[in-house]
């Protein structure tokens, strides 16, 4: 062991008390770094498995052409083609392409839609939906919509329809049931209740309805190709590159979740620089706490710092001599503090189960490692004062107090 | 064959202006290798300082410093530390130990710092040295446990670790008691005898200077007498 470290080692052991208070006052700084570290990162992770999670994280969807315009040299419009009701925006090589998205890392599932807009009607009562014409088998892969089912199943068979709670309030409707949704096309389709979901959504549970793709082929007049795939990731934060990916890929206007999520990114961003803020308060608190009480030490044993330089101690040994005391306080109070923080986060649930009205706890995104390494470079830092001051004793005068 | 420790023309001057104290006013001297000497003098004559400027703690305000032919106000920082540590023990009047170390590891201290960890053979020397002592047990004894004379023991003993050339002893015996004392400075005396080492002890006690073979008296930050040795 280097002598320098020996005799860093016996001047916190020869105060015990005072170096247990000093490494207790950093782990609790780094307990409070951890801590932070885990609300934060567990937060962001709940808010955007609320908000994100059931959403898709890529989406391609076809893009309407403007309607043909006749138009002289001079400007003048001669004649406009109306849009018709059918849709014509359509991905029509979307069986090509689904399997290669599929193939792409990260995604863990393609769903191939038809959307549109229609009339559910229910004897007098008339509601307009949003309609969203999903692949049997794959209703879940994107909005878990067979976690939300309050009643029946989300099984989406032909002429079956799956629609939201308080959809179903208003119409009053009952599994069972016979609905007609009459399309924007002008289609209308007798379509049975099968299931009534509730995400918590009063949006998505007042308009959206689902049925199946063959359905929505008929009521959309779309006898091939999607008008949208939606692609969910196993990391929602690869969104952007996983979509560039897709783009070089097929060729395809692949749009990442985070386009249009400005407002919710810069509220994460925002909690994040809060977090950051806390973290470095508990790291200048440690800072300040290790350097006045290494600033201490040194006055306390000038007489020996004087000794050891009339005894040929150079300057940098001493130095040396109390950075080691530093750092290992900061070691030992950052694994302490890593240690306290990940005992007091065990209790609390995993990401997985997060609930709403718990404290969204990550354990897995204590930073430990990094708590510990910024608690030892900010020891180390925080003794480079002290450690100046004690090399430049002077043994004359410090021998002679 | 050229003296062990030349000085020559030494002043020191504490503070500037107004405020200018001077203690050295171009002091001579010379140690030659294995003098035994007191450093005599009245208090406030300059002795512990002249034993601070030789002991390299300090530099002279003019004036030269050689040992072992090496010139020692030219010197730099780090120069004169490692010097120091290989070439000069000291001795002071309150032993200066380090109190959360052992007796043994108060001795090796300086061979230590020299090789930048704890060698068997140093503990064996740090051992042998205190054995010589009279401390054979009270080696792994925590310094602050022992008595004032075992103190001082151990501080010789750390003076000799590094067999330097010179020993600087500022009233090695000043703090203790009469039979402490006598065994202190028999001690010295005989390994000034066995060893060669040049010790130059200061001292207000005419019985210790009595068993020095020269004797240097500082007066006014000059040599007033000096007799005896070569």
């Amino acid at each position: 062991m280097p002598y320098a470290l020996k005799i860093a080692l016996r001047y916190l052991t020869s105060s015990k008390a005072q170096t247990a208070l000093l490494v207790l006052g950093v782990a609790v700084g780094v307990f409070i770094f951890i801590f932070m570290s885990a609300l934060i990162g567990g937060l962001a992770e709940f808010i955007l498995a609320r908000t994100v999670g059931d959403l898709s994280h890529v989406t391609i969807e076809a893009e309407d052409t403007d309607p043909p315009i006749l138009i002289t040299p001079a400007g003048h419009v001669l004649a406009v083609t109306e849009r018709g009701r059918a849709r014509t925006a359509t991905l029509a090589e979307a069986a090509t392409f689904i399997p290669l998205i599929e193939d792409v890392p990260g995604v863990i599932a393609v769903s191939p839609q038809i959307t549109g807009a229609g009339f559910l009607t229910r004897g007098a009562q008339i509601a307009q939906v949003g309609v969203t014409g999903l692949e049997p088998g794959r209703e879940s892969a994107i909005l878990n919509l067979d976690g939300y089912m309050i009643e029946g199943s989300s099984r989406l068979g032909t002429g079956m329809v799956v629609l939201g709670q308080r959809l179903a309030d208003d119409l009053s409707l009952r599994l069972g049931q016979t609905l007609r949704l009459e399309a924007s096309t002008g289609v209308a389709s007798l379509l049975t209740l099968g299931g009534i979901y509730k995400t918590g959504n009063g949006r998505m549970d007042g308009n959206s309805i689902f049925v199946s793709l063959s359905t929505a082929r008929t009521l959309f007049m779309m006898p091939q190709g999607v008008t949208r795939i939606e692609i969910k990731l196993s990391d929602l934060n690869a969104a952007d590159a996983t979509a560039l990916r897709i783009r070089a890929l097929t060729g395809l206007d692949a749009v990442p979740w985070t386009e249009g999520a400005e407002q919710l990114m810069e509220a994460l961003r925002a909690q994040a620089q809060t977090g950051y803020f806390l973290k470095t308060f508990a790291l200048i608190t440690i800072v300040i706490g290790v350097a006045s009480a290494l600033l201490l030490s040194t006055y306390r044993r000038r007489p020996e710092i004087g000794i050891m330089r009339a005894m040929g101690a150079g300057r940098a040994f001493v130095v040396f001599v109390f950075v080691a005391q530093g750092g290992l306080i900061g070691l030992l109070g950052g694994v302490s503090g890593a240690v306290l923080g990940y005992l007091a986060l065990l209790p609390f649930p995993t990401r997985e189960a997060f609930r709403p009205g718990s404290l969204p706890l990550d354990i897995t995104q204590g930073s430990y490692g990094l708590a510990i390494t910024l608690t030892v470079i900010g020891a180390i830092l925080a003794s480079i004062l002290p450690a100046r001051s004690a090399a430049r004793v002077d043994p004359v005068t410090a021998i002679g107090q | 064959m050229s003296a062990l420790v030349e000085v020559a023309g030494l002043v020191k001057t504490y503070g500037t202006g107004g405020a200018a104290t001077p203690v050295l006013r171009g002091l001579s001297m010379t140690l030659e290798r294995g003098e035994m000497t007191a450093l005599l003098g009245p208090s406030g004559s300059g002795k512990s300082t002249l034993l601070t400027i030789l002991g390299t703690l300090m530099k002279p305000t003019a004036g030269s410093h050689r040992m072992l032919g090496q010139d020692l106000v030219a010197a730099g920082d780090s120069e004169l530390t490692e010097f120091r540590n290989r070439h000069i023990g000291f001795v002071f009047q309150f032993h200066n130990l380090l109190p959360d170390f052992t007796a043994l590891e108060n001795v090796i201290f300086p061979t230590a710092v020299r090789d930048g960890r704890e060698t068997t053979a140093a503990r064996a020397r740090g051992r042998d040295l205190l054995v010589r002592m009279g401390l054979a047990d009270r080696i792994d004894f925590p310094s602050a446990n022992l008595s004032g004379g075992q103190k001082q023991n151990v501080a010789v003993a750390r003076a000799l670790m590094n067999s330097p050339e010179l020993v600087l002893a500022d009233e090695p015996t000043g703090n203790l008691d009469r039979a402490s004392a006598a065994q202190v400075m028999a001690l010295i005396a005989q390994i000034n005898r066995d060893e060669g080492t040049t010790f130059l002890i200061s001292t207000h006690d005419e019985r210790i200077a009595g068993l020095c073979r020269r004797r240097i008296t500082v007066a006014d930050g000059m040599v007033a007498d000096a007799s005896g040795g070569g």
